[in-house]
């Protein structure tokens, strides 16, 4: 679900984008708002008929987990290859990082583990995942919390979108201490990122018929900038009447969360809110190794878990929940159009959740993660297609 | 340099003591105590709270200082103010923010706050017997910093379209909240201590919030401290919520962690808070929720109300009459047929706040009559 925006005038003039945005042909003065290329994304490149996607291991279970999808991949021979990059995080140096980011702008898609940042390094040194994210502009971090038939959790039916800021807000890490002891913090919101959230929101809940939009915001105190979010998200809204919009404090909505999290349906916030009501909600259906998300931008989407955790206590052990990392490449399948692969090995993961028997220690079982994958590879050897002997 | 080094032992004195206040005032016995209604559930709860009071004959007279929200000068909020100064201690309802005004209307509960430095928010969230919910044998205390963090109301818009909101922290106020937090620590029995921050993404801003912390920690070798990211903790309280003890955290993370963990025992209407300073106290609800499309409805859930009203008393050193009115309140809660909307009930305000009456009237204590 990415958006692009038509860039040359040569490439306006090709057959292929030429009845996207009749008005595009001054594109040098082009808005970018009028783009109608909305739902139309150019089809994923293909090298004799298989895709290349990055895949940065991480640290923690990233590499174990990335593994398994890569395993999964070949089993199921899907179209994908891999070009592995990994990310040293321990380097002051920026290079690992940029490499990667130039690899994903190669291959437009990547699934990534998270990258830790130690936070006994020097202030300088940036946090990998956030220089990621911003240098590839992926302004859209989507995560869909669904309870799961076979996790048993505390409240059921909950089935909540969020859809929160990825680029600005807290997270622009501008930070100075002009006098010691005495530190400033920039939040960032900016008109034109809080328009293009709020308008991906709408159109997301549109493209999945969702009634309802929720803006989580702090406005009666950050009056400026949270102030200018909301407005952004009502100036939006009233573009789309058949979707009920309305807005709630951060505080009152973590409460309602925990009690009665079945009233929401789709939410939009800026990037602080946003990290912390996606956790609330991941705990709600059952922990991080369940949920998947996915950083969407106009040219790139990278794929990674939900709550972006690097587990490091209990890497290499073989207790890793592989479901999010597994979830989150399904999400990739679906977005390089490979449906049916998707589809196939989602069911196939849904059904060994439902499986006590098989559950991880973050359920409250005692399975590993390699039976898990087994069992899911068991599982969709059984429903018939091509794969490859075990 | 002798005068130098008697101000800085006195600066060091008003530190180094923040819980040991001067005794409150009495005069004629009884004491003064500021009361503002605010706005929405506030006015119709402190009247039954001054009922209650006033049939338990606490030797308590309030002050009513009305804040109204709707205009812009700040007169009144200053007129509470110097009340609260006068008196040293208050009871509050939540006075509405609205966001439609200009944004040159502070937030009076903010100013209050600040102006009075009112610099620790304390927060006990304990899972209450009557009350049925999901999760069972909470016990979380919660120590926010109240004055500074993201809510410094420091915002400006540079550039049109892009807006700059300063997030401030401190090391004297993290240092002060620190420290609080391991003295009511130490105080309370508490064995472990967590702080809640973001440092791998704010490295400068909660990484010396953490770093201060660190430093006050070394100082209490008995109690145990760690630390933990906000998203995690957050996902930590839906699932496991027994692990946390004692919480300290800046400003917007203590908001959102309340919040929670008040929706964890069983929701707004039964958590009271507390805003300590070094010199003056306001206790309020915690979650401070207007509640303005149930006011006057009799169906708003007094508990944290008046919870809060015993914690004031405490303060004051009346602790016969806390305990007493605390366990009206506790027995209430037993009564499932009682329980408000909020709770899952059909219960009205007024006959819950009768029913504590009567339990503190058969204890034998002196009341006056209905």
């Amino acid at each position: 679900m990415t958006a692009r925006s038509v860039r040359s005038l040569s490439g306006a003039l090709k057959p292929l984008f030429s009845n996207r945005c009749p008005g595009v042909y001054g594109a040098a003065s082009c808005n970018q708002r009028q783009k109608s290329t909305y739902t139309t994304i150019p089809p994923p490149a293909r090298y004799g008929g298989r895709h290349t996607v990055t895949l940065i291991p991480g640290d923690g279970i990233g590499p174990e987990l990335g593994n398994h999808v890569r395993e999964l991949f070949r089993f199921c021979c899907v179209p994908v290859d891999f070009e592995v990059v990994n990310v040293d995080s321990s380097v002051a140096s920026e290079d690992d990082i940029n490499n990667a980011i130039m690899a994903i702008r190669r291959n437009g898609v990547a699934l990534k583990g998270n990258i830790e940042t130690n936070h006994n390094l020097p202030p300088s040194y940036k946090s990998r995942n956030n220089l990621l994210r911003t240098t590839l502009d992926l302004y859209a971090n989507v995560m869909h919390c669904q309870s799961l038939p076979g996790v048993r959790t505390r409240h059921r039916n909950i089935d909540i979108m969020i859809i929160r800021e990825n680029t600005e807000g807290e997270y622009s890490s501008l930070e100075h201490e002009n006098v010691p002891g005495v530190v400033e913090c920039l939040k960032i919101i900016t008109k034109t990122k809080s328009l293009r959230i709020a308008d991906y929101a709408f159109r997301t809940a549109r493209a999945k018929g969702r009634r309802r939009v929720t803006a989580v915001h702090k406005a009666n105190i950050m009056k400026l900038g949270d102030g200018l979010f909301l407005e952004c998200c009502k100036e939006v809204a009233s573009g789309y009447p058949e979707i009920t919009f309305d807005s709630m404090i951060v505080d009152n909505t973590t409460m309602q969360l925990v009690s009665r999290p079945q009233q929401f349906d789709l939410m939009v916030m800026p990037n602080l809110y946003g990290n912390v009501v996606s956790n609330v909600c991941a705990g709600l259906v059952g922990g991080p190794g369940l949920v998947p998300g996915a950083n969407y931008g106009e040219d790139y989407a990278v794929f990674e878990t939900g709550t972006r955790n690097t587990g490091k206590s209990i890497a290499n052990r073989n207790t890793a929940n592989p479901t999010a990392m597994l979830l989150a490449s399904c999400l990739l399948l679906d977005h390089l159009k490979l449906h049916a692969y998707a589809s196939m090995i989602r069911r196939a993961i849904l059904s060994t959740v439902s499986e006590t028997r098989l559950h991880t220690a973050d359920l409250g079982g005692q399975g590993s993660t390699s039976e898990v994958v087994q069992s899911i590879m068991n599982a969709v050897q059984s429903t018939g297609p091509q794969t490859l002997s075990i | 340099f002798s005068v130098l080094s008697f101000l800085s032992s006195l600066l060091l004195i008003t530190y180094k003591m923040p819980l040991l206040q001067p005794p409150p005032a009495k005069y004629g016995g009884r004491h003064t105590v500021t009361l503002i209604p605010g706005d929405g559930i506030g006015p119709e709860l402190l009247n039954h709270v001054r009922e209650v009071f006033r049939f338990s004959c606490v030797p308590v007279d309030f002050e009513v200082v009305h804040v109204n929200s709707a205009v812009e000068t700040e007169d009144d909020i200053n007129n509470a103010i110097t009340a609260i100064r006068r008196n040293g201690v208050a009871l509050k309802g939540n006075i509405e923010t609205k966001h439609t005004m200009a944004p040159s209307v502070k937030s009076r509960n903010n100013l209050l706050r600040t102006s009075l430095d009112l610099y620790a928010n304390v927060m006990h969230c304990q899972s209450l017997p009557g009350v049925q919910t999901r999760h069972k044998n909470i016990d979380i205390m919660i120590i926010r910093e109240n004055t500074e963090g993201e809510y410094s109301s420091l915002e400006h818009e540079s550039v049109s379209g892009v807006v700059e909101s300063l997030k401030i922290i401190t090391r004297n106020n993290s240092l002060r909240i620190a420290d609080y937090a391991f003295k009511l620590a130490r105080e309370k029995g508490r064995r472990r201590v967590t702080a809640v921050h973001k440092a791998n993404i704010m490295k400068l801003g909660d990484g010396l919030f953490l770093q201060c912390c660190r430093e006050v920690a070394s100082g209490y070798p008995d109690i145990t401290f760690d630390s933990m990211i906000v998203d995690n903790t957050t996902m930590q309280l839906v699932s496991k919520p027994q692990q946390f003890d004692v919480m300290v955290m800046p400003n917007l993370y203590g908001n959102v962690v309340s919040n929670v963990c008040a929706g964890l025992v069983g929701g707004p209407g039964l958590v009271p808070g507390a805003n300590y300073g070094h010199v003056y106290a306001v206790f309020e609800t915690a979650t401070r929720n207007t509640g303005k499309s149930i006011a006057n409805r009799n169906i708003a859930n007094p508990t944290a109300m008046l919870l809060a009203s015993c914690m004031m008393l405490d303060h004051l050193k009346l602790y016969d009459h806390a305990s007493s009115i605390r366990n009206a309140i506790l027995n209430t809660m037993n009564e499932t047929r009682l329980h408000t909307a909020d709770i899952g009930g059909q219960g009205t305000t007024s006959e819950v706040v009768q029913t504590i009456m009567r339990f503190i009237q058969s204890k034998g204590q002196l009341t006056s009559e209905y």
